[in-house]
């Protein structure tokens, strides 16, 4: 199939007089045939999408702890991850939730359940002198609860643009709170 | 007026500019496209509105599956062969230049040390086939904490980020994150795949 063709055809006598034609004319078909496989090769076995990350940063373990930051219990959102996808929240401390103060509640990871409480506790509680919303989001999750959780519940700080979150070690008492409140859910 | 007949002949489309168009395609593709790497664990990474992007070089990769099995790689050779070196002196294990050369073709690995050498001596077609049972990372054998501490040794510039399943229970990243912190490793990345930022209705 690859032919050459002559610029103006037909023209030349004997093929030995050179006139001022044109270069050959190449046919690019078979060229472009390949050259649109091996497109279509490198597109289906290239990974293009690159992997997002999520930025992480965790409290320094070894310094003392800083005595003055002692946080408001009253603008503290705590959220237990716990089995199964579940998800309880108080405010305040267990304290303050045992004495009648605030309730302890079950949500889920839709947009009506956790994010809802998130946005209405932190228009709630409005913010400080420097613009930052004054609501303190602390997380803390079950060894049994799914590290797709915890990426979720991370993502609904980035969503709901609740500026101060951490993530807690959760404590046996925690646990036995939820059981408490929540009979059946930890087990 | 008379019609002018014109012949009708085959048609010579100038393939020129259509040919200069795949092959800048195809060039574009050829330097773009990063082949799946032969991954020995599977994972499942959860999806995240974040948009940072993970980079490519001097990266450190703690994926966890979903059975809760810890794989560890880095990237480059040089770095590969340099972390293996001090891990071996480290751990007074003594590995042949082949066993390195191996070593640094790996992207990432399951086996814990003890196993390491044995591992390494299998060839490649079978050694794709072994069950690798992930890196120890509990508090009596932390070896998770060894190959961290000395791949950032081996490259200052690392960057860390933790892979896990959407599965994968919490219990297992906490170990991993408590590691990372036991080394004084504060700030790291969690891979995730991408998802669209809904919207919020004011309330």
């Amino acid at each position: 199939m690859a032919e050459m063709m002559e610029g103006g055809g037909g023209h030349d006598k004997k093929g030995k007089k050179k006139g001022k034609k044109g270069a050959p004319r190449v046919d690019m078909t078979p060229m472009v045939d390949l050259g649109f496989l091996l497109i279509t090769f490198f597109m289906l076995t290239t990974t293009m999408s690159k992997p997002q990350a999520m930025e992480l940063n965790m409290p320094d373990k070894t310094n003392e702890p800083v005595k003055d930051q002692l946080v408001k219990a009253s603008q503290t959102l705590t959220v237990i991850l716990g089995k199964n996808d579940k998800l309880y929240y108080h405010m305040g401390t267990i304290k303050d939730v045992e004495e009648g103060q605030y309730p302890v509640e079950q949500s889920d990871f839709s947009s009506q359940g956790i994010r809802k409480v998130i946005l209405q506790k932190k228009a709630e509680l409005g913010v400080d002198d420097k613009g930052i919303p004054k609501l303190i989001v602390v997380i803390k999750a079950m060894d049994e609860a799914k590290y797709r959780a915890m990426v979720d519940i991370l993502d609904e700080m980035h969503i709901t643009e609740a500026k101060r979150y951490a993530i807690v070690q959760i404590i046996p008492e925690d646990v036995a709170f939820i059981e408490k409140h929540f009979p059946g859910s930890t087990i | 007026m008379p019609k002018v007949k014109v012949k009708r002949k085959g048609v010579a489309l100038d393939m020129t500019a259509m040919c200069d168009v795949a092959f800048l395609l195809l060039t574009f593709f050829i330097l773009t496209t990063r082949f799946k790497p032969n991954e020995a664990l599977a994972v499942d990474t959860p999806s995240s509105v974040s948009e940072i992007k993970l980079p490519d070089s001097d990266i450190m990769i703690i994926s966890v599956g979903k059975d809760g099995r810890i794989f560890f790689g880095i990237d480059g050779q040089p770095n590969r062969i340099n972390m293996l070196q001090r891990v071996a002196d480290d751990r007074k294990i003594q590995f042949s230049d082949k066993e390195k050369y191996e070593f640094s073709l790996m992207d990432n690995f399951g086996v814990p040390l003890a196993s390491l050498k044995q591992f390494l001596s299998t060839p490649g077609e079978k050694r794709a086939k072994i069950n690798q049972p992930g890196i120890p990372a509990d508090s009596l054998n932390n070896e998770l904490r060894t190959w961290v501490f000395h791949s950032r040794y081996a490259n200052p510039k690392i960057r860390i980020a933790i892979k896990g399943d959407r599965g994968a229970d919490y219990k297992v990243i906490k170990d991993v994150i408590n590691t990372l912190q036991d080394l004084n490793i504060n700030r790291f990345n969690l891979v995730t795949g991408m998802e669209a930022k809904p919207q919020i209705s004011s309330l």
